[in-house]
This record gives C-alpha cells, structure tokens and sequence, in this order.
C-alpha cells in the first residue's frame, strides 16, 4: 500500500471528522447538555490524534493531545460546557484543519502566524485546566474509569507499575501497509517502555514462511501516565486483525497472561469489554466464566457477575451500550463505499455513450421492421435507461451537508455584526448532482452574507417596527418540474425598491423615467457594477457581489429570481438542473434538422390550426382552450431554407412560471440525451445550449427555451419599436 | 553545406520535428492550391452528415459527429471572403488542431480536394505580399515554392480564430436586427 494514499485517506477523514465536529460543537451550543455531541466531538479528536500518530504528524498529536484532554474532563462534566468552551473548541478546530492543511502541504500556511495562533489557543486551553490537581477524587465516582485511578494511584504501587501490552499481530499487518515497529515507537511516546519482548514463536520454517506476512507478537510493558484509551488509539489502524491485551497496572499481570493464550479472541466479547474497563479483574472474570461452563453457557457473562453482585448493574449497562456502539459504527460502515470521483465520471461518460450506441441499434431494428429484433432492443434500451438513472443517482448527494455548513458561516457572521441571527433549514434531504454542489457553495455563502448583512435589521430596529429581535435566515431546497430550486430567504427589511432604481439610474443601468415593474426592480441588483450598501462592509457591499452569483449559476445552466417584500422580508431563488450530463429530450423537427428540448418543459403537443398559420407575420398567438398562447416559429426564428411542411405543430413549453408554444414541423417523441458541449465558438449563440448525437450519429442542437424565447421577444419589440419609428419618420416627412 | 552541418548538430528529436515542420499539406480551393502545416492535421474525412447551427455566420457551416466528439466545421472559402464551397464528390472536411490560449480544439476544414503532402524548405518560404492575395495578410504564413509556383502556407492559429469567429457571430446577429429595422 502505498503510503502517501494512506495519508491522503487521513486528510480526508480528518476533514470529514473535523466538520462532523463542527456540528456537534454548534448542536452543543445550543443544547449544552447533549451529552452525544459532547461524545462526537471527543471522538472525533481522538480519532484524528491517534491516527496523526501513526503518520508521524507530531504538531497535530501534541496539540490535539491539550484539546481532547479539555474535552474528556468536559465529557465527565469537571468543566462546565458553555458558550467559552465551544467557541474555543471551535477555534481549535479550524487551527486542527489547519495544521491538517500544512500536513497535505496543500496551502502554504504562514508557519509563524500558525505558532502565534496555536500559542494563543494553547493560553486559552490552559485557562480550562484544573490548576493540576490530581484526578483521583474524581475518577472515584466513575468506576468506568477505575483504570485510570489506578494508574494515577501511586500510593499502593502493585508489581512493576506499568502497563501490560500483549500484542499480536495480524499475518496481513505488512500488506496492509503497516510497520509493526512504528507502533511500537508511538507507544514510546505515551511513556517509558521498561521491557519489549519479542515473540517470534509462530514464525513457521522458512520453506512455508510468507515473508510478507507477519508471524510477530510484542509483550510490552508501559510506564507512564497515558490512559487505557489513549494507549488502544496507537493500534487504532491494526485493531481489527490483530490481538490487543491492555492491562491497567497492578493487576495481576502473572495470571493474566496464561490467561490470555487460552481466551478465544473476540474484541466483541463481553468479558473482554469488562476487563478492558476494569470492572472486574480477570480472575473474577475466569470464575464467572466456569460457572457459565458449568451452568451450560446458559446466562450471560453479565448476568452471572451481577448475580454475584460482582460489578453494579449499570456498569453492565455501559459496557453492553459500548458494544452496541461498536456494532452500530461497523454496521454505518459497511454502507458506504468510497469512490473517486473520476471513476465515476467515467463511469457516466460510458452509459452516455452506451445510450447513443443504444438508440443507434434501436433506429437500425426499427428501418429493419424485425419485431423480435425491435423487441430485444425495446427490452435493452430500458434496461439502459435503468443503468443511467441509477449511474446517475450515484453522483447525487443530498444538499443538506451544503446547508449544514452555513450553521458555522451564519453563527460567525451573526457575531460579527451582532446581530442575532438564527439558521432554519428545510429541504436538507432534496439531492442534487455532485457537480452540481461542489459549485453552489460559493454563491449560496454570499447570498447568505448578504441576506444576513443587508437583509436582516439590527435587533433594536426590528424591535423598533414589533418583529422578533432574533432574525431569521432560511435555507430551502426542493424539486420542481425536473430542477432543483434552492432558496435563501431572510425576514428583513425587504429590498427598497427606489433605492435600486435611483442607484440604477445613477449607474446608467436604467434610462432616466422608465416605467419598470417591482419584479424587474428587484432583478436590477444582478446587474454588474450594482451595489446599494450605502457603506462598504468587511462582509459586501463592494458591488462585485450579485452580478458574480448570477454568472456563476448562469454557468450552471440555472437560473435566479428575487422575491421581496418591504418589512417582510427577500427571497432569491436559484433553480438548477438536477444533472449536468444527461437530461430526458423531446425531440423535434425544423426542415431538415432535428432539435431537442428537455422534456420537462414540455407541457403538450397540439396541431397549428390553420388560422395560425395563415399571417404569421401580424400575429404569433393562438387560442388554447381559451387561453392566449404566444408562440416562437422556429423556421422563422432560425431562417431555415425552404417551405414550411403541410402541417405544423406547437410544442407547448413552460418556464419560470410562463408558457409559450414553439411551432416545429415534425414531432420525433422522447430521446435520452447525453449533453455535449458546443465549444467556444458557438458560446454566443442564443437560444442554444449545447449539442448531443442522434441514433443516426447526426448531431443535434439542443434549445434553451427561455433564453430563445426571450430572444423572440426581444427582437419582436425591437421590430414594433423600428416599425413606430419609421411610422413616426414617415408622418414627419409627410408634414413636411 | 552549411545546412548539413546544422542539421548534424540537431538532436533527433529535434531534426524530424524541423522535418515534420517542413511538410505541408496541400489541397485545392476554389482552383487555388492552399497549404498548412501537417503539424496540426489530425484527419481527413468524407463530407457528410453536417448539422446546421442557426444563427452563425456562413464561414461556419455546422457541426459534426466526429466518433462522438462534436466538432465545428468552417467553410474556408467563407472565411476568405469568398462565395461557399460548392459540394462535390472530391469536398473533403480536413480535422485541424487548434491551440486556443492553451486549450486544445478540433476544428473541421471544408476543401474542395486535398492534394497531397509536400515539403517545403524554409528557404523556399517567401513572405506575404502586401496585397494582392486576394486574403487577409494575417492569414498568410507564407507563399511556398512549389515547382515554379506559388502556394499560399496559411496560419491555421489566425485563420481559425475562435475568437474571431464567434464574434462575427455575434456581428451576424446585430446584421439580423438591421436587417430586420430595414423590413420595418
């Protein structure tokens, strides 16, 4: 195994930890008793400490080493869990990440603002410590722990004080890509290790040894004042296949370790559990396992030392409720499969192409009018739209760990304006592609620094006009018709309408006098160059702000839309694509090409009537079931050569909340379309996305419709406007 | 002699890249004999199975299929300032690579014919006339010796722009809207 791989799955988990962490600090300081979040947020230092160890990263150990000892004295409740310690811990948690970020020698941190940094945080972790007073007192009353007030407890020092370390190692440790002696080197660093023997007893002869297996065991003794857990992290990695004995000091080490051969190893034993938190000595633990022989293995282990009212009932209860947890975390485990994210688009590259072959070989079998032939490849191409449905369902992921992250951004930006301000999610299962998310990060955190920046009054206004002090930001999520719409929403002050107006005129944005709706107001702060803060702030306000959202989910093939309502508050709504490589078309037909729209626009197929055909040129609108509907000639609007077909046809289409009809010349039904990009030189064409290819191999144009038929309107008006123009000239000259 | 010396003292590498750099591809447009650098020539394919995109200017013909790429396809003569291409048995689409600030393009030629592979050495390289190719100067890299006559070497880079070309799309557009001012 390659070693670097090993750290970069380090550096991931540790990301991963850290941000778990995030959110138990922020659940912590909202609900200080959780004592859950208390225990994920200790795990997931533990972790990262005891797997820095093994790749040597010192700085993390050492510092990670002064935040999980505050942490376990906050998990026993010595140190009260308030406001001072999560905003600490979180501190330490971005100095974690960023020390992980030097580890991955990913960004080039300033190594002496780090040190300041960690100086800084190392004073504030001190001020947390108990002045070194000893534990004792308080372990006592925590008989999980009864190991550890052992070990502190030199006053009755048993046998030679250290720690027994009986260590037998897996056959596959050397492929695994682990160094057995690196273990031991770690554990040189919890303390003094007084005595290692070396077990080489198992190593076969040399004609049947593998010497990439591993035949070594280690009896090692430990001095020091490293606790039970701490020492089982350093095998954190080599736990799961190799035999671990920790004994607490002062036991009875003679006993144990004949003991120890004769157990049948299981980590998930019970009494192994009990040993392990010195509830019971292993010579107890030996008795009760006789009587459980005896009574022919019919009560549990526990159930026997209770009944001998060996340990306290809840003790039992602790270690059952351990191994749950254990059992609970494998089983969490086991469902998930990482995977690197090029593999998998490769993977949807080939069911891309694997739908053209597959639409091919459904056009041949149709020109064929084989049934039998039409009907395999029927059968192939659902079973292929299947394969892609569920190829594509593996790059989705829910949006909720996108919004989870704006916990952090809105507490720490709540602080900086102070502003109480508090986050309410919804919609947090609603998945997108994966694409998709990694790029809406960016314009979702600047929406939502705006929204709280500008959006949300101070407390002492809102109270002023009888709204709650506390602001309110919303994060939503959901489908619609083949998109996904995400909102921002926040119960400010609105948008001030002629404030916008009057800045767009003073920016040229807007000729002086023009009549414009509120909606069309609201959009203006899109503009580029727009920016309505009357004071420039750390947070926006410097006017590059919207302009730069709109782009970037322009880019993505989306849209946004502002809602506002003065004193209620403003809504932006992004509605996206839910993937960006391959969408359910509609095809169609103009003279001799073939379009596509995306299917979830369309909302039915109905005949041009005759009356629609006959003066295209004074009006495109027809009457559907009452309703006016306006339509787009593509023939026209895209100048193809030649006459018009007998019959014509209007594809009725609905975006943004509007309807029009397209007229085509031929309806081609449905067609998986696997998105091709158009290149640059096509990037200012209008009306026009992108490109895919046909089951004939021909190419063809997929339509943006509402940016098509936007520019119909467009050049409809500038026609009117031309056209009363030259009427106006004409009339002037006529005067004349 | 001079040239043999120089030519030893290359590395390998270096010596059948100047070769390669040497060797043009010939093909005939509008009666004209054209040439460009075999460097950037991926393919060459039968016409066929072209896809109008509407809205372009008439330099840039479609698009095509190429095994599941798709690829723009230009008209030559377009760009030249010339009437299009006409269609015939012998038009061919020549695959040129283009370098695009650094990202890499495909990009179809239409040809009437192509001819063949020549090399023309450097020193038989002339510059560009002022006028009188009835081209753009920028187009030119060079008017290549060929037997007594004259070859046009074009600059594929400057030829192809893409830049350029997108934006006479645009310009197309903005015609469209005075066209349409003028019906009004």
């Amino acid at each position: 195994m390659n070693l670097d791989a090993a750290l970069q799955t380090y550096i991931v988990e540790s990301r991963e930890l850290l941000q778990s962490m995030e959110e138990s600090l922020l659940r912590l300081e909202r609900q200080p008793d959780d004592a859950d979040a208390i225990n994920a947020t200790f795990r997931a230092i533990h972790t990262i400490k005891g797997s820095a160890g093994l790749f040597g990263l010192d700085d993390i150990v050492r510092f990670t080493h002064v935040v999980e000892s505050l942490l376990d004295r906050a998990r026993d409740r010595q140190v009260p869990v308030d406001d001072r310690l999560t905003a600490l811990m979180l501190d330490c948690g971005d100095h974690i990440g960023h020390l992980v970020d030097t580890a991955a020698g990913e960004q080039p941190v300033d190594p002496l603002a780090l040190e300041t940094r960690q100086a800084a945080l190392l004073e504030r972790l001190e001020t947390f410590s108990p002045s070194s007073v000893p534990r004792v007192t308080d372990m006592a009353s925590l008989p999980i722990e009864r190991d550890v007030v052992v070990a502190r407890d030199e006053a009755v020092p048993v046998g030679n004080g250290a720690w027994h370390i009986s260590l037998r190692f897996g056959r596959d440790v050397l492929r695994n890509g682990m160094d057995p002696a690196s273990f031991l080197r770690y554990l040189a660093t919890l303390g003094d290790v007084i005595s290692t023997t070396t077990l080489a007893d198992a190593i076969p002869d040399a004609a049947d040894m593998d010497p990439e297996s591993c035949y070594l065991g280690f009896e090692i003794d430990l001095r020091g004042a490293a606790s039970k857990e701490t020492i089982e992290s350093a095998f954190e990695f080599v736990r799961e296949d190799c035999q671990i004995h920790i004994l607490p000091p002062n036991s009875m080490v003679g006993a144990f370790v004949g003991l120890i051969a004769e157990l049948p190893e299981s980590i998930e034993r019970i009494g192994e559990i009990l040993v392990a938190s010195g509830a019971v000595t292993h010579a107890e633990l030996v008795q009760a396992l006789a009587e459980q022989e005896a009574s022919g293995g019919e009560p549990k282990v526990g159930e026997i030392l209770i009944e001998e009212q060996v340990i306290q009932q809840t003790i039992v209860q602790a270690a059952l409720d351990k191994q749950k947890q254990v059992k609970e975390h494998k089983a969490a485990d086991g469902k998930l499969v990482r995977v690197q994210a090029d593999k998998l688009d490769a993977l949807i590259n080939l069911v891309g192409e694997l739908v053209i072959a597959g639409a091919g070989a459904g056009v041949l079998a149709r020109r064929h009018g084989d049934g039998a032939l039409q009907e395999a490849t029927a059968l192939m191409s659902r079973l292929v739209e299947e394969i892609r449905d569920g190829a594509l369902r593996l790059r989705m992921v829910q949006i909720g760990d996108t919004f989870n992250r704006f916990q952090r951004v809105v507490r720490d930006v709540s602080r900086e304006l102070g502003k109480d301000i508090e986050l309410v999610i919804t919609g947090a299962d609603t998945e997108l592609d994966k694409t998709v998310v990694e790029k809406i990060g960016d314009p979702l955190t600047h929406l939502v620094r705006n929204a709280m920046d500008h959006g949300i009054e101070s407390a002492e206004r809102r109270q002023a006009v009888g709204k709650l002090a506390k602001g309110r930001l919303m994060l939503n999520a959901y489908h619609d018709s083949g998109s996904i719409v995400i909102e921002v929403g926040d119960d400010g002050g609105g948008l001030n309408r002629d404030k916008i107006l009057g800045k767009a005129v003073e920016r040229g944005i807007v000729a002086a006098g023009a009549s414009l709706s509120d909606h069309e107001i609201y959009q203006l702060i899109f503009e580029a160059g727009f920016s309505t803060a009357d004071q420039v702030s750390d947070l926006s306000g410097r006017g590059v702000g919207m302009d730069v959202v709109r782009r970037n989910i322009e880019a993505l093939r989306g849209t946004v839309e502002l809602d506002s309502m003065p004193g209620v508050g403003t809504t932006v709504r992004i509605r996206l694509p839910l993937t960006l490589a391959i969408i359910d078309g509609f095809l169609v037909g103009v003279g001799e090409a073939a379009y596509v729209l995306p299917l979830e626009m369309v909302l039915e197929c109905v005949e041009l009537p005759e009356a629609g055909r006959e003066a295209p040129v004074h009006r495109a609108y027809v009457n559907l079931r009452g309703e006016v509907l306006p339509f787009v000639r593509l023939r026209d609007h895209f100048e193809v050569q030649g006459q018009a077909e007998r019959r014509e046809n209007i594809v009725v289409v609905h975006y943004g909340g509007r309807k029009a009809g397209l007229v085509v010349d031929r309806l081609m039904g449905e067609f998986q379309t696997v998105i091709k990009p158009l290149g640059k030189m096509f990037s200012r064409v209008q009306g026009i996305s992108g490109s895919t290819i046909l089951g004939t191999g021909e190419v063809a144009l997929i339509l943006d419709v509402p940016s098509l038929i936007q520019q119909a309107a467009v050049r409809e008006s500038a026609h009117i406007g031309l056209f009363a123009q030259g009427m106006a000239d004409r009339a002037s000259v006529s005067v004349q | 002699m001079g040239a043999l010396i120089k030519a030893g003292a290359m590395p390998a590498a270096e010596q059948q890249a100047a070769a390669e750099q040497r060797q043009y591809l010939t093909f005939v447009l509008g009666g004209e004999m054209f040439a460009i650098g075999i460097l950037c020539v991926k393919e060459i394919i039968e016409y066929g199975q072209l896809t109008v995109v509407p809205m372009m200017p008439e330099s840039v013909r479609g698009v095509i299929n190429l095994r599941g790429a798709v690829v723009p396809v230009v008209d030559l003569a377009c760009r030249f300032g010339r009437r299009p291409a006409e269609l015939t048995r012998r038009t061919c689409i020549v695959i040129v690579e283009v370098d695009n600030d650094g990202e890499r393009q495909d990009i179809g030629v239409i040809v009437d014919a192509v001819s063949e592979v020549l090399e023309i050495l450097a020193a038989q390289i002339e510059p560009a006339p002022a006028f009188g190719a009835r081209l753009r100067t920028d187009f030119i890299h060079g008017m290549g010796k060929v037997e007594g006559k004259f070859v046009i070497i074009l600059d594929v880079s400057a030829v192809l722009a893409l830049d350029d070309l997108a934006l006479i799309g645009q310009m197309v557009a903005q015609d469209d809207s005075a066209e349409l001012s003028q019906a009004a």
